[in-house]
């Protein structure tokens, strides 16, 4: 077995109950520990459902997701918990309630049914506080924060989890530039710190290319790239996956995309 | 702290239903006096099983279809109990037993036919469908008792009505033990079921992320809490509010969690469910109100003002 290797797919193919196509079509990932992936694509392309995927949500049609060399499908929920944590697109708030007992929701899957929260889960919540500069909202209501502070809580539930994979569905979607630049480097603080995998699904080409290690590129369903960003990131590629007329241009050895203005729009 | 404050409410409203009554008993003969240990003592016992019930099944249920505003009856059970009890009475039925049984029997038939409108895609329960699902099939039910009771003699009629609205002049040492040996299971699963409860709240997907099986908690929470508030219809007829109202209450009081929620919302809700009783049995005594008369006239305008807040806020 590979040690390094947190997750693996293989060639996944899935479609959702009473789909009438395929929404992943032989995707493959191979992600390591210390390394960050981005996942690119235009609306619908893929990207969520890749993460689905990839945590036994959907079932495959086709292929194979190994967790830590493990099949995805034969972890159970509690256990897959306690190493991967996830940072979903959308979640709701349907009672009022305050950032610290947020941040605990993350030590659920470490705690026994009868036992009650221990000195190690305390610890572990005001660890994860303190990574995302979020002590100070401790006290705070969920609803009384900002998005960017919001987000940080978020990161500090799933960091709170001690996972070896954190998963990312846009989480700098709505945010200022300061946040989302934050949010990006705390990300990758956590894992050349720690060690982390972390999965990183975004709309913003140009920082995916600044901070991930890999990137992989969805299209209808289908891996149209994947691999350095340098390597990847190319004229034709983000042209013809984002249906719009680019040029890239290096900024500190990373490949950075303009996209142009209509012609007719600039004479 | 706040399990002896509920301790003290709880025996405190207790020793008041034991005290009260329209036989005025001296206070000396109140130990010996067989209306306190064979009526007053068993029915406030009682009262206070279902309140718990109630107050128990509705927090779980409002995790589960994820509304803070459902309540245990809205899933059609009232209904289905409802329909039972009143076809019981209309038969004729024998026995002391055939109302609790044919309203038990209502209630778990139109539990059983919202949880089938409720399973979805792949054996899914959608809870958005189970509470379509619960005021169909209880306008359904609903329809075919006014049926019933609009074919039914005068005293009959009344009876019915009556049944409708809660009471617990029939409460017996023996309902007492029926209750004590039905409702600890459905309690056990649902408190045992507090934590991912509290991970549902954050939305199907995110929950599974957090380690809860959506899937199975979502069909056992269901499961209990019905069959719950099926032995607390099937007991003591419709009480309403008790389980809208209570984990409100206590959500306001103790915060969001349901470890701590599930315990105080049992033990609020057999407080406010032993008093509203006591207060049902004596404000017009000789006479007697339906107590699901007295929990509603309480229990709407805490509602009201808890709406208010939720919209403003």
């Amino acid at each position: 077995m590979d040690r390094g290797l947190i997750v693996a797919l293989r060639g996944v193919t899935c479609r959702y109950p009473d789909a009438a196509r395929d929404s992943l079509v032989g995707v493959s990932l191979e992600l390591r520990a210390g390394e960050l992936h981005a996942v690119l694509g235009p609306n619908g392309s893929g990207k969520t459902t890749l993460v689905r995927a990839a945590l036994g949500l959907v079932p495959l049609v086709a292929g194979e997701v190994e967790i830590l060399g493990r099949p995805a499908h034969t972890w159970s929920r509690r256990d897959l918990a306690r190493v991967v944590g996830v940072l979903p697109q959308r979640e709701d708030n349907l009672f009022p309630q305050r950032v610290r007992e947020t941040v605990l929701l993350g030590r659920y899957p470490h705690l026994s049914l009868l036992g009650g929260v221990g000195a190690a889960d305390r610890a572990a919540l005001e660890r994860a506080l303190v990574a995302c500069d979020a002590a100070a909202l401790a006290d705070r209501w969920l609803w009384t924060l900002s998005g960017g502070e919001y987000q940080r809580v978020r990161l500090a539930r799933a960091l709170a989890q001690e996972p070896r994979l954190l998963v990312l569905d846009e989480p700098t979607a709505s945010l200022d530039l300061r946040h989302e630049m934050e949010l990006f480097e705390l990300v990758r603080t956590q894992v050349d710190a720690h060690g982390l995998g972390a999965l990183l699904i975004t709309h913003h080409v140009n920082l995916a290319a600044r901070f991930a290690d890999q990137v992989l590129i969805l299209a209808e369903g289908r891996a149209v790239a994947r691999g350095a960003p340098a390597d990847v990131l190319t004229r034709e590629t983000a042209a013809a996956v984002f249906e719009w007329p680019v040029v890239i241009s290096a900024f500190e050895g990373r490949p950075q995309m303009i996209p142009l203005r209509k012609k007719e729009d600039h004479q | 702290m706040k399990y002896l404050v509920l301790a003290g409410a709880a025996l405190a409203t207790l020793a008041a239903a034991l005290l009260v009554g329209p036989a005025n008993l001296p206070l000396a003969d109140l130990a010996s006096s067989p209306i306190v240990w064979q009526l007053r003592l068993p029915r406030a016992v009682l009262a206070f099983l279902v309140g718990g019930a109630l107050g128990v099944a509705g927090t779980s249920l409002q995790a589960l279809v994820r509304n803070p505003l459902a309540d245990p009856f809205l899933l059609g059970l009232s209904g289905g109990a409802g329909l039972g009890a009143v076809a019981a009475i209309a038969l004729h039925l024998p026995g002391p037993w055939a109302l609790p049984l044919a309203a038990f029997v209502g209630a778990v038939g139109a539990m059983a036919l919202v949880y089938r409108l409720g399973l979805v895609g792949g054996g899914e329960l959608d809870p958005r469908i189970l509470l379509l699902g619960g005021v169909a099939v209880g306008a359904l039910a609903g329809a075919i008792t006014t049926a019933i009771v609009s074919l039914a003699e005068a005293t009959e009629l009344r009876n019915a009505f009556l049944w409708l609205w809660g009471g617990f002049s029939g409460a017996s040492w023996t309902t007492v033990l029926v209750m004590l040996a039905y409702a600890p299971l459905p309690l056990g699963v649902l408190i045992a079921a507090a934590r991912p409860l509290d991970l549902l709240a954050l939305g199907e997907e995110p929950a599974q992320y957090l380690g809860a099986d959506v899937r199975r908690l979502k069909r056992v929470v269901y499961l209990a809490a019905s069959l719950l508030t099926a032995a607390a219809v099937a007991v003591a007829g419709v009480i309403g509010f008790v389980g809208l109202v209570v984990p409100h209450v206590c959500r306001l009081l103790w915060g969001r969690l349901h470890r701590t929620l599930l315990p105080t919302a049992f033990l609020t809700g057999g407080v406010l469910l032993a008093a509203a009783d006591t207060l049902a049995r004596t404000v017009v005594a000789p006479r007697e109100l339906p107590v699901g008369i007295v929990t509603a006239l309480l229990g709407v305008p805490v509602f009201a003002f808890l709406l208010r807040r939720w919209t403003v806020g």
